[in-house]
């Protein structure tokens, strides 16, 4: 009997360190991944708007997608230039492949000309949500200055 | 396709923390066959809520019965599929315990528990729908369809 008690103090403390790693992920800026060629968001069907795009991989299955988008529909209606496109992946395997992406939601942050800038997974809040728009405003000066290896 | 407004939020949690518990038993009884009836037991509630839906295992019937009463009305509703998709994760988790030990493998039987009450833990306290979270990747394997 002790050793399956034992089991269970381990079980239950493994899984609350689980809970806390994954809360502190959900939604957090990170860097854009390295995608090994330019993404052709047109012929995929994603119109880009002119400053910044959060496009968002969702499934019909995940419910963390449905608050997401509605954070960033509220965000694009508040600034301009700001777009907000919603994907499933069941329509975009092929995308969600070259992209790398492993879960829904995920939210990649996309400038006007194409490129990947940050991206979240998880829900995103809307403090997160400026977060990431603020990247875009200073990947320009990234782009003249030094880039990161 | 039933066309609903959804289901409580807080329904599948509920009824995720009273699965953890039971989950939690068949840990503390081992490699048993006790603990693989009780398994077995908890498998059937995730056909049951795979069949019916979350809101319809006998969990989320506990829920509806004794527990919301005595909530006030949620804030927002929620899609039913995904958490009914979390049952199916269960079910197939569980099951793989189950026909292990029916095989005489009585050691999966606490280890798909262990497995299980990770899922069900998390649901219950913060929310994971790991079973939403496995989707996409299982989709990409091409081991689940749309």
């Amino acid at each position: 009997m002790l050793g399956q008690v034992i089991a269970l103090v381990v079980l239950v403390l493994g899984t609350a360190a689980l809970g806390v790693w994954w809360s502190a992920r959900q939604g957090a800026v990170r860097a854009p991944r390295e995608t090994p060629v330019g993404i052709d968001w047109a012929s995929s069907g994603i119109a880009l708007a002119d400053r910044v795009t959060f496009v968002q991989f969702s499934a019909e299955v995940c419910a963390a997608c449905r608050s997401t988008s509605r954070v960033l529909g509220g965000l694009t209606g508040s600034s301009s230039g700001v777009g907000h496109r919603e994907v499933l992946v069941d329509d975009h395997l092929d995308l969600v492949r070259t992209l790398g992406v492993l879960r829904t939601p995920t939210v990649l942050v996309v400038d006007g000309g194409g490129r990947e800038v940050a991206r979240m997974s998880g829900v995103v809040s809307d403090t997160q949500a400026r977060q990431a728009l603020s990247r875009v405003s200073t990947a320009g000066v990234e782009l003249d200055g030094e880039r990161q290896s | 396709m039933s066309v609903s407004k959804g289901i409580d939020p807080r329904g599948p949690r509920v009824g995720a923390s009273i699965t953890a518990v039971l989950l939690a038993a068949v840990v503390l009884l081992g490699a048993s066959t006790a603990g693989l009836w009780l398994l077995t037991f908890i498998m059937l509630s995730f056909l049951l809520g795979t069949v019916r839906g979350a809101e319809g295992s006998w969990q989320g019937m506990v829920f509806k019965r004794f527990v919301r009463p005595r909530l006030s009305p949620p804030a927002e509703m929620e899609d039913r599929r995904p958490p009914r998709f979390a049952q199916g994760i269960g079910l197939f988790v569980t099951g793989v315990g189950v026909i292990l030990g029916f095989s005489g493998v009585l050691l999966a039987v606490p280890i798909a528990a262990g497995v299980a009450f990770i899922a069900a833990a998390l649901n219950a306290v913060i929310g994971l729908c790991l079973g939403c979270e496995l989707y996409l990747l299982l989709r990409r394997t091409g081991l689940v369809r749309a």
